[in-house]
């Protein structure tokens, strides 16, 4: 049985849908990637789950079961316990998901304390564990330090050592190597991956950059406009993607092994075919709206 | 006119380091471009890359003289332009143009396309600015029904055609784009290199392209310089560099590079 399930997910904000009946599924310890441009919905998908939409988007239909059970059908309690206890985030911007104000330690052992119910002393072992096992020097000496401190790489290695922490099994990680170097981006998705594969926990990895996809996921979700285009393994869309996008997107992806003059922009053409598949998509689902 | 468009000798810069101020007296310096040379010929497509706080923003402000720098030299068509004032400078900057990495914060959100094109044009006395302006927004691909819109009704590729076509506008003879793709999606990213591509070999251009990402770079230039730490670790040719990297730090950056095809065990 998969770990989640969406089923037919359908969000808006005011009359313009943001999702369309958006279904995925990811199994235990499964690593998979949710993949589009911007504006595909792709964040909005792990907010969806995540329960923290902006308040101007509504959820309008289809469900979104962990373990089998509809968290909308929750109280927003039982709700926020069972996400806290079973799904974390890793964010994009390390130092926007830190309190510049306060000292890194009691941040990221908050969590632990007050949704999971640990007590202090508890929470601030097993951080220093896990930040040793992310490979922080001193752990106790970087607990005591304030996020402007430490670089991009080693906020990212905390987050992610606060997202294992309470030994999720599903981790969202939304764009979290965006903001790197290169050279850091690869020891992050290397501790990612690793991480992962140790502690067994599924991971739904949000990019738009499909060489990073490519090393670290198995199987994938393309968006486009809110709707899943396709639903993939890696080796198949690398080797033959289905959609027609897809392969727009990978050709006009630049690979510096390429010399010069190979590189095509997704042809108008196709961009009017997805559009013209979503209007469809729409004009279908109002249509069974209204006979209902 | 000079062969070499551009010529640094020895270029050196430094920020005070406001951090690690003591209370009373000057603060420490800290040193972001350690002396640095290079020739830029007429007519070259120039990759500046290097990791975060490898100096290579700070290089193009300092080319562009958008910093004052310490010492060195920078030769602009044999002219020495590092101690250059603003006023003896002001008619070289129509010959110096710069694209930024956010057109959003470049662009001034209460004018017009037409308003913010005209721009620099009226800077530097041009006649007959509103052709100027149409001009240079068919030079980008914009229809000329874009003149009365706003940044905002953009997309971001669009955005960053208005700031080239801003730039292009006074018909300069360098450009420097700083990280002006790495906002953009990958289908609007193929657009605007193809762009720039296409206004270098129509205008006679010589263009400054500091990136970190090494495939855009491999796409659109003819040599590369790598910055680390203040200090150029290699110049080559684009296809010598990448055919055969010379410095270790090169070889890193290509190493951590993750090309969209499935490589196992690349991670390990």
């Amino acid at each position: 049985m998969s770990f989640l399930e969406l089923k037919n997910l359908n969000a808006r904000v005011g009359p313009l849908p943001i999702l369309r009946d958006v279904s995925l599924q990811v199994a235990p310890g499964e690593v998979r990637a949710l993949v589009g441009e911007s504006g595909a919905g792709k964040s909005m998908i792990g907010k969806a789950i995540l329960g923290t939409l902006p308040d101007a988007i509504r959820i309008t239909g289809g469900e979104i079961l962990l373990e089998g059970e509809d968290l909308q059908a929750m109280s927003p309690k039982d709700r926020r316990r069972m996400i806290g206890a079973k799904v974390a985030l890793i964010p994009q911007d390390p130092l926007t998901a830190l309190n510049p104000a306060r000292r890194v330690g009691p941040q990221i052992c908050n969590r632990l304390v007050d949704i999971l119910g640990w007590r202090r002393r508890e929470a601030e072992a097993r951080v220093i564990e896990l930040l040793h096992e992310v490979h922080i020097p001193a752990p106790e000496r970087v607990m005591r330090a304030y996020p402007h401190e430490l670089s991009g790489g080693m906020r990212q290695r905390i987050l992610i050592a606060s997202a294992f922490a309470a030994e999720p099994q599903l981790i969202i990680a939304d764009e979290p190597t965006t903001a790197l170097d290169v050279t850091v981006q690869k020891q992050i998705l290397r501790l990612i991956r690793d991480m992962q594969a140790r502690h067994g926990t599924a991971l739904l990895f949000v990019t738009h950059d499909l060489g990073v996809v490519s090393k670290l996921c198995q199987s994938m979700t393309v968006l486009f406009g809110g709707k899943v285009l396709e639903d993939t393994s890696v080796d198949q869309f690398f080797s033959a993607p289905d959609h027609a996008y897809s392969a727009a997107l990978l050709a006009a992806t630049p690979k510096y092994t390429d010399p010069g003059g190979s590189l095509m922009p997704v042809p108008e053409a196709t961009i009017h075919a997805v559009e013209a598949e979503i209007a469809a998509h729409d004009l279908a689902h109002q249509t069974e709206t209204v006979r209902q | 006119m000079s062969e070499m468009l551009f010529e640094i000798r020895d270029l050196r810069l430094s920020f005070a380091d406001l951090a690690h101020k003591p209370l009373f007296g000057a603060a420490p310096r800290i040193e972001v471009l350690k002396g640095l040379n290079f020739d830029i010929p007429r007519g070259d497509v120039i990759g500046i890359v290097g990791g975060s706080g490898s100096g290579k923003s700070t290089l193009g402000r300092a080319m562009v003289r958008l910093l004052d720098v310490d010492s060195g030299q920078i030769r602009f068509d044999g002219t020495d332009i590092s101690q250059m004032d603003e006023a003896t400078l002001r008619p070289l900057r129509r010959r110096i143009q710069m694209i930024f990495q956010d057109p959003m914060s470049s662009l001034n959100p209460r004018h017009r396309v037409a308003t913010l094109i005209a721009e620099p044009l009226r800077l530097h006395g041009f006649d007959q600015v509103a052709e100027r302006v149409d001009f240079a927004l068919s030079q980008v691909g914009l229809p000329l029904a874009f003149r009365n819109r706003y940044p905002h009704e953009l997309s971001g590729g669009q955005r960053q055609r208005v700031g080239i076509a801003r730039a292009i506008a006074t018909e300069p003879e360098f450009i420097l784009a700083d990280e002006v793709v790495s906002g953009l999606d990958v289908s609007s990213q193929a657009q605007v290199l193809n762009l720039l591509e296409k206004l270098v070999s129509d205008m006679g251009l010589t263009l400054g392209f500091i990136s970190h990402d090494l495939s855009v770079v491999r796409r659109l230039c003819k040599t590369t310089l790598v910055l680390h730490q203040g200090k150029i670790v290699e110049q080559a040719s684009t296809q010598a560099l990448f055919d055969a990297p010379q410095a270790q730090y090169t070889r890193d950056l290509l190493d951590a590079i993750p090309l969209p095809e499935v490589t196992p065990g690349w991670l390990d």
